[in-house]
């Protein structure tokens, strides 16, 4: 039994790798991923859908012969033992250099011949040019780099378990390829000047002006920069959502308030609501025509102004989008100062102030900094709200967006804005792990400590409930308003009652050839769901797998590889939609305007939101079950799917809820991946708030947040309520992930 | 068919093996043999690298340097999966979503056994741990020791080269302990299986084992048969470790073949001479072997400063010329009261230290 298992996994993936070549269209068929219709359209001798090996044939793409060299040579290995040197240098060096190969010929012949000048220069013109890779690519990649894993399995990797070296393979290269790969395209883009030149002055001219980082707005009338609006943004979000935060956790945790449990649902709404939703509110609320603003002006003759549009409603509307977040976070912390630590205080004669004075609340500490990091990143990262509400006040995802997406299309400064955009988030990201990562003030220990909290010093309980209160009123009063408003026929003018903004959206008429879904929102809400769909599976099973890998396996890197898996959480959604569109618009890997594209960009943003639960659920499984399992001669394969998954079943639910209905709410990467043919609700929606037609967005809106309130309430039913509770906080731990 | 469970026992041998965790050595190139057919107990206070020598034996982690041998068999690289030994684990490790007969079956299943067969085995295997008729149900529905039982059969049902347990006694109370060990010998022995046993309890490994390795610090401190290791202990440690001694320093005035005598204090007492010369000496006096006489006589005069009374014996601690003695008397029945004065002899139960 010596090493001899090795075989038949080298010829396999020798198989895959060949039936790529031979028998699947090498590019990328026109239709799209999941479209057939090439099989019967030519299919094998059109050049469009031809295999590799016929296009060589045909005397076409000369450069695509050394492949088959690399997928015949595995061979040489079938038969030998996986202990021999020889074996294990013909698979690392065949995969390895094949991988290498197949990226390389992808990368330097374009659609138009050689993508440099210098290899034009070099060899002449090529004559011939290639389009984006399709399904043999993709095999005949896959097959060469899981040849690679088994040779590093064979080496010793990881106790030599092919399966372990293989799946950190598998996501190394994933997250490489789509969250490096394309981060990194930006920063190409930021050193290219406008005719394709690498310079840095270039990077330093677009980098150092003043439209980012002007202070004119301290000493005139003219805007500041936007890095600096921004910035004095995210501050300002974060000291008041971690200030709000702490409040509902202290009445939450810490008094008999009777509506604890409406509280604690508050929690649960910035995960089923798309962010911009909460500005929409507030302009039916507080813009020129809201209701607010027309009953203050009608009894007070406060006339109406344009407040809202700027800082101050963009402030607001990230508050209550974003003081949840806060909120879940601090929960656990103040529920984390134990009650013992308090009595010893008051046995030591400290009255109730002094207690939370010198006690709980330095205890929390490091909590509330996470959580104002936490409200840090999101406003940051916040698209949505300051896309509606921002007026004239420019933050850096809005400004990023209109680079790219108005009439300016300038990619350099899209990307420049894009890195200092990543800089202050993966800054705040860093800060958050670096320095709070260590420092841990939980007193409650594992250990039943019994003991009853201090209750809050009269005071100090007064104010609490005088802020907490008024503004889960405000909250509810604005969920009321997006529920009703979608009824009404033109809100601010005429309250009548009416369906039309449902009928516009979801309308299905009877036709002649029976049913049409006529209403406008169909077609967005059907892909929604769709791409929604499939990319939660996705996402659960590489957050998942990430998490066992985590959890259960010992490997050289695994700092990094952890830091990578969680980096695309401190990515901002716009600076990933900018790196998609620079890096996946032109072969090798074309992928703008599919659906792939938005399936692929959830997957990877909400990766975390897998990883985190399966890390939860994970730890809390005895490892000497796996270790059981192994001994009994269950390879890690086996024992993952007959011992872990079995027991991790609520984590793979929870996961596959979250990822979906992250993927419904999700906008700002999505703004810039969406095409005419997949379009997402999110998208659909804002387009429809910027023309005004505030009706069907917020009937839209409605469906949605029902949608995946109903989803959460299922998850609940199924899980169970603490196990979800815990989950979020898991989830949210580490950063929240702007939508 | 039951009979057959033991028919592969095969011996392990551990030849120069090194663990190294980054820069921390949890095991340091050790070597030793467990004869196939035998109980070795690996000895050791908490991180001495026992239970990591043990995960060594399992293949849960692979050596650093070394090489191990299973049989005749080099399985230095191979991972646990690939191995053909089966672990008992402290915490039993059960599967807590398969029913007790899923349990025993695992390794048939996973090997691709037929369902079927696979079940029949695994109903011997829980036939020869008393727990015939419990197969359909949970590991949740079971008290401690029958879960303890299902995870023995669960082991021993793949009829593995090598058997091991970590710790299996831990979780049970203390009456349980005896019984569950008495009943892992006696398997061992009517089997005829080659057993690795970690524990912490000296008393436990004494009881059960063919050979204990007493561990320390990453090394092997003795290892032996459970009487040598109790009357030759090759060093303080290891004869503080395993039962209680008062470590004493004296001299040896005469060596006469296998024999000295030796000094302690003016009192002379003949023990083994285990091959030391004439001159100063450490020696490990077992608490049993300090005789407190208060009838005066021959002796080094002492005073009791502690007693303590523990129904089957009584301890004292002892103040007397060499040091503070520590001394289990069974004569319950005259105790004697702090500050009487006693005259100390010595009985046989003493060792010379070699180390």
């Amino acid at each position: 039994m010596n090493g001899l298992g090795i075989g038949r996994y080298v010829l396999g993936w020798q198989l895959v790798g060949l039936a790529g070549f031979l028998l699947l269209p090498w590019y990328a068929v026109e239709d799209g991923f999941w479209g057939f219709g090439w099989l019967f359209d030519g299919y094998p001798f059109d050049p469009d859908y031809a295999p590799a090996i016929v296009l060589l044939l045909q005397g076409a793409k000369p450069w695509l012969w050394p492949i088959a060299g690399f997928l015949l040579l595995p061979a040489l290995a079938l038969g030998r033992p996986s202990t021999e040197r020889f074996t294990q240098n013909v698979l690392l060096l065949v995969g390895g250099l094949g991988v290498a190969y197949i990226l390389g010929q992808g990368f330097t012949v374009g659609l138009r011949g050689w993508n440099a000048g210098f290899l034009e220069a070099w060899y002449g013109p090529l004559g011939d040019r290639q389009f984006g890779m399709g399904y043999g690519a993709l095999l005949a990649g896959t097959g060469l780099f899981f040849l690679f894993t088994l040779g590093c399995a064979a080496r010793g990797a990881v106790n030599g378990d092919g399966f372990v070296v293989g799946s950190i393979g598998l996501i190394v290269m994933v997250v490489a390829l789509f969250i490096f790969f394309p981060v990194a395209r930006i920063l190409i883009s930021a050193l290219q000047t406008n005719e394709g030149l690498f310079s840095l002055a270039a990077l330093l001219d677009k980098l150092l002006t003043g439209k980012i980082w002007g202070l004119d707005c301290v000493y005139s009338h003219r805007a500041c920069g936007v890095a600096w609006n921004s910035l004095a943004l995210a501050v300002a979000v974060g000291a008041g959502t971690t200030l709000l935060g702490l409040a509902f956790a202290l009445v939450v945790t810490r008094t008999g308030f009777p509506a604890k449990r409406l509280f604690r649902g508050l929690t649960v709404l910035p995960i089923i609501t798309p962010p911009f939703v909460i500005g929409l509110a507030l302009i039916l609320l507080f813009g020129q025509s809201g209701a607010i603003t027309q009953f203050l002006e009608a009894a007070f003759g406060i006339p109406a102004s344009r407040w809202l549009y700027g800082f101050s409603g963009v402030w607001l509307a990230q508050m209550l989008a974003f003081t949840p977040i806060a909120f879940l976070v601090l929960i656990g912390v103040v529920e984390g100062v134990s009650p013992s630590v308090e009595e010893a205080a008051q046995t030591l004669r400290a009255d109730a102030w002094t207690t939370l004075r010198t006690v709980s609340l330095p205890l929390m500490r490091p909590g509330l900094a996470n959580a104002f990091l936490l409200g840090f990143i999101e406003s940051m990262a916040d698209f949505g709200n300051p896309m509606v509400l921002g007026g004239n006040f420019n933050v850096l995802s809005t400004e990023i967006f209109f680079a790219i997406v108005g009439a300016q299309y300038d990619q350099g400064r899209a990307s420049v804005l894009a890195l200092v955009l990543l800089f202050f988030t993966l800054l705040a990201f860093y800060a958050q792990r670096r320095w709070l990562g260590r420092k841990s003030y939980t007193s409650v220990t594992g250990k039943g400590d019994a003991g009853i909290a201090v209750p809050l010093p009269g005071r100090f309980a007064t104010l609490i409930f005088g802020v907490t209160i008024p503004w889960a009123v405000m909250t509810a009063v604005l969920y009321a308003t997006i529920l009703f408003g979608g009824f009404v026929n033109l809100w601010g003018l005429d309250h009548t009652l009416t369906l039309r903004h449902y009928i516009d959206a979801f309308g299905i008429t009877v036709g002649d050839h029976g049913w049409v879904w006529s209403g406008g929102a169909w077609n967005s809400f059907f892909t929604t769901i769709a791409i929604s769909a499939i990319s939660a599976p996705l996402t659960a099973a590489i957050g998942l797998l990430t998490a066992y890998l985590l959890v259960r396996q010992r490997f050289l890197g695994k700092q990094a590889f952890e830091f990578g898996t969680m980096l695309s959480f401190a990515i901002p959604g716009t600076v990933i939609g900018v790196s998609y569109v620079l890096a996946f618009n032109v072969p090798p890997l074309e992928l703008t305007g599919t659906g792939i594209i938005l399936v692929i960009s959830f997957v990877f943003r909400n990766m975390p939101v897998g990883v985190r639960a399966g890390i939860a659920s994970m730890s809390q499984l005895d490892s000497s079950l796996d270790e059981a399992s192994l001994t009994l001669g269950a390879s890690s394969w086996q024992t993952i799917r007959r011992v872990v998954l079995p027991l991790m079943r609520p984590a793979i639910l929870a996961a596959l809820v979250y990822s979906f209905v992250r993927a419904m709410t999700a906008i700002s990467a999505v703004i810039f991946l969406v095409s005419a043919e997949y379009d997402m609700a999110t998208a659909y929606i804002l387009g429809r708030v910027e023309n005004n037609d505030y009706g069907l967005s917020i009937a839209y809106s409605s469906v949605l947040i029902v949608i995946m309130f109903v989803a959460i309430l299922l998850l609940q039913l199924l899980v169970g309520e603490r196990r979800l509770g815990r989950r979020s906080a898991a989830k949210l731990e580490i950063g929240g992930q702007p939508a | 068919m039951t009979v057959s469970f033991g028919g592969r026992a095969s011996s392990v041998r551990f030849e120069g093996v090194t663990k190294a965790f980054g820069e921390v050595v949890a095991v340091n190139a050790i070597s030793f043999v467990v004869e196939a057919g035998s109980l070795a107990t690996l000895l050791g206070p908490s991180g001495c690298g026992k239970t990591t020598t043990l995960r060594l034996v399992a293949g849960l982690e692979l050596a650093t340097a070394g090489r191990i041998l299973i049989g005749d068999d080099d399985v230095t690289g191979l991972p646990a999966t690939r191995r053909d030994v089966s672990m008992v684990f402290q915490s039993y490790a059960l599967f807590p979503h398969m029913t007790v007969i899923e349990n025993v079956a695992y390794g048939f299943v996973v090997s691709g056994t037929p369902k079927a067969e696979a079940h029949a085995k695994a109903e011997l295997g829980l036939e020869l741990v008393g727990l015939k008729g419990y197969g359909p149900r949970l590991p949740s529905e079971l008290s401690g020791g029958q879960q303890q039982r299902v995870a023995v059969a669960r082991a021993l049902v793949l009829e593995p080269q090598v058997l091991l347990f970590d710790e299996p006694l831990s979780n049970l109370d203390a009456k349980l302990r005896r019984r569950v060990r008495e009943e892992i010998r006696d398997i061992q022995q009517s089997l005829g299986l080659t057993v690795v046993y970690v524990t912490h309890d000296q008393e436990e490994a004494l009881a059960v084992s063919d050979k204990v390795i007493v561990m320390r610090n990453a090394e092997i401190a003795q290892e032996g048969k459970p009487r040598e290791l109790y009357e030759q202990p090759a060093d303080r440690f290891v004869a503080d470790f395993i039962g209680d001694a008062n470590m004493v320093s004296a001299d040896i005035l005469s060596v006469d073949g296998t024999h000295a005598r030796v000094s302690i204090g003016g009192v002379e007492v003949q023990v083994p001479s285990r091959g030391l010369p004439v001159g100063p000496v450490q020696t490990a006096i077992r608490p049993e072997s300090v005789l407190l006489d208060t009838q005066g006589g021959e002796g080094l005069a002492g005073t009791v400063l502690k007693t303590a009374y523990l129904g089957k014996h009584m301890e004292y601690t002892v103040d007397s010329p060499v040091g503070e003695l520590f001394v289990v008397d069974e004569r319950v029945h005259a105790p004697l009261a702090p500050g009487t004065g006693v005259t100390i002899r010595f009985g046989d139960r003493i060792a010379l230290v070699v180390g």
